[in-house]
């Protein structure tokens, strides 16, 4: 089984906050980790390799600082990394982004499988995945909480939907975007992290190295602008209610009628 | 302080403490209510590859020795003393194969324990603790079988391992130079696990009988060879002692931890407690102690790992020595942290009772007393 994971390097938004005057991430000193939605991804993936055997690949398409979050991919024990960075893939929207990771996937070849997460937690678009499926001209599914079944030719998952599930069979190759239930990651271990430090020799393909019509990549390639941003304001008032439990929850029905929230 | 770690050590010592932190934590109360084994935590262990770190390369390891079971077993124990033992024991399992196995016990054993298959060692037995020649467990020749009878208890890991070194006695009328050295996997007709013990501390480990009945071992599991019984469980217990301190060195300062931490947010008479310097004076005493028996392992440990024969004396110092100091200091931190200490909803009461064993077990601290008086008048 050949599986294919796309990673996206991510800032720990547990750790950002927004410049009020620029409505901008401030990113300097933000750690940057693997986006949590593809750490499962990349769990998934190495789950079905112990099963069926096979070779599992991380891509990501970023600057050269992705070395150190594929490496962390390396270090749970991935086999191969490929970065995707060239100035020319710089400014990418989901439609620029996916198409530039098909061609790369496109150039891999023989693939069975590929898996992102869910979404990425800093644009939260969920859309380069079910992208990446359009361009390479196969069959997605979106929201996967479980792998029921696989062999060489069929897949059976299990995807969550609002007011239920749905349980779809698909054929290989398709694309999955993955839920956090699906697993629980696994930390590296030390050989993996032993190997990943031994490996400077991490392949990065730029535009040249990729089948890909130029007009579609990058900023030209992408439709999408962003005119502007900004951060909606949180008015929270606190009120704390006093007296016997009868007395507060009184209060708490008044005004909770009042807002006409009940 | 500084103690030269290589790349490969600080690489361990950072998961190990990954592990802990984020995977042990959680689970730490509800293996000390439970009693039961931490499965979940010795696959993670497993799969970090911690169980290599003592192996020989050629079966799968990653080459390292003594030192680095102490490194990982004194990180697991700041967070659970208890739930470290599954994986120190399995170390001191292991050590007899790795001393004394042949080619292919190695190949066959030592792979398995590579891959995070649990030990035991098991030599105690009711009336032989501290006078270990007192053992009962008897091991009969019968063509190229030996026939096991007999109860060893307390074993840590027991019922759970799957790979234990027993040692019997082959031939009564020898004494101590009676004894042999076993490889028994469980699932060998005959061999049998008692009720689990309910402790006092360590409850996130599990300790049993084990029980034999008639159990047929084949003459290609012993190891050594007969009659070796006693030098095999005396130099393995020699070089997993650092174990023992590593896991006490491990406890005390999972304790000093979390003083530093309650000191900062406990506030009497209006500033914070870590503000008088009776606290202060008691966490520098502590931090002196932990650092001083660290010390005295890590050097044992790597005195050993240097192919060092002697080292008697210097793993009894330092088991020695490092748990005396756990109890010392898990009991302080008990005390600064008053009332609460007492109660189970905070940590260092079941660090205080973790501590304990470290005392006891491996050859109790006055057995280790008595044999390093032995060689002070020795030149």
């Amino acid at each position: 089984m050949n599986i294919i994971v796309c990673m996206k390097q991510v800032p720990d938004t547990n750790e950002v906050k927004i410049d009020k005057k620029t409505n901008t991430l401030m990113r300097q000193g933000v750690r940057s980790i693997i986006n949590p939605y593809d750490l499962h991804a990349i769990e998934e993936a190495l789950r079905l390799r112990e099963k069926m055997g096979g070779k599992v690949t991380v891509i990501s398409m970023g600057p050269l600082q992705v070395i150190e979050s594929l490496k962390e991919a390396v270090s749970m024990g991935v086999d191969e990394v490929i970065l995707l960075s060239d100035r020319a893939f710089a400014g990418a929207d989901t439609l620029a982004t996916s198409y530039t990771l098909s061609r790369a996937i496109d150039k891999i070849g023989n693939v069975d499988l590929i898996l992102c997460g869910k979404q990425a937690i800093d644009g939260d678009t969920a859309q380069v995945g079910p992208g990446i499926a359009e361009h390479l001209d196969i069959a997605h599914v979106t929201y996967v909480e479980k792998i029921i079944d696989i062999d060489e030719k069929e897949i059976t998952v299990k995807r969550l939907v609002d007011d239920g599930y749905q349980i779809i069979k698909a054929e290989l190759p398709v694309l999955l975007t993955v839920l956090k239930e699906i697993n629980e990651p696994r930390l590296p271990s030390i050989r993996g992290i032993l190997r990943s430090r031994e490996m400077d020799d991490i392949p990065v393909w730029t535009a040249d190295d990729l089948d890909i019509d130029r007009n579609l990549i990058g900023l030209n390639g992408s439709p999408t602008q962003v005119i502007s941003v900004d951060t909606p304001q949180l008015d929270v008032e606190a009120r704390i209610f006093e007296g016997d439990y009868q007395t507060q929850v009184d209060c708490l029905l008044k005004a909770l009628m009042e807002q006409k929230v009940l | 302080m500084d103690y030269f770690l290589t790349e490969k050590q600080k690489v361990i010592v950072e998961l190990a403490r990954r592990i802990a932190e984020e995977k042990i934590a959680p689970v730490v109360s509800k293996y000390d209510i439970s009693g039961e084994f931490p499965w979940e935590i010795m696959k993670i262990c497993a799969q970090t590859d911690m169980f290599r770190v003592f192996i020989p390369e050629e079966y799968g390891g990653l080459g390292g020795g003594v030192f680095e079971m102490a490194l990982v077993t004194e990180e697991l124990s700041k967070v659970c003393g208890g739930i470290a033992l599954g994986y120190a024991a399995t170390g001191l399992g292991a050590m007899p194969i790795i001393l004394f196995g042949n080619e292919e016990q190695k190949k066959e054993y030592l792979s398995r324990v590579a891959e995070g298959t649990i030990c035991a060692f098991a030599l105690t037995e009711s009336e032989a603790g501290s006078d270990a020649s007192n053992m009962k467990t008897t091991a009969e020749k019968d063509g190229g079988y030996y026939v096991l009878n007999g109860t060893k208890q307390w074993i840590t890991n027991g019922g759970e391992a799957d790979i234990y070194t027993v040692i019997a006695m082959t031939d009564k009328s020898k004494g101590s130079r009676g004894a042999t050295a076993f490889i028994v996997e469980k699932g060998t007709p005959g061999f049998s696990f008692g009720v689990k013990e309910d402790k006092m501390g360590i409850r996130g480990s599990t300790t049993r009988e084990l029980i034999f009945e008639n159990c047929r071992v084949h003459k290609n599991q012993i190891l050594a060879r007969p009659g070796f019984g006693y030098i095999v469980a005396l130099k393995t217990l020699d070089r997993t002692r650092p174990g023992v301190a590593a896991q006490a060195v491990g406890i005390a300062q999972g304790a000093l931890n979390a003083c530093l931490k309650y000191t900062k947010e406990r506030e009497q008479f209006g500033k914070s407690i870590a503000s008088f310097q009776v606290i202060q004076h008691m966490l520098a005493d502590m931090a002196m102690k932990i650092e001083a028996a660290r010390s005295l392992v890590y050097c044992t440990a790597r005195m050993i790992d240097s192919g060092a024969d002697d080292i008697s004396r210097e793993s009894a110092m330092c088991k020695c020595f490092a748990s005396d100091m756990a109890m010392e200091v898990t009991t302080d931190a008990v005390q600064i942290f008053g009332g609460y200490g007492y109660m189970r909803d905070y940590p260092v009461e079941k660090m205080m009772r973790d501590a304990k064993i470290t005392q006891i077990y491996e050859g109790t601290n006055q057995i280790q007393r008595n044999v390093i008086a032995s060689t002070l008048w020795k030149k």
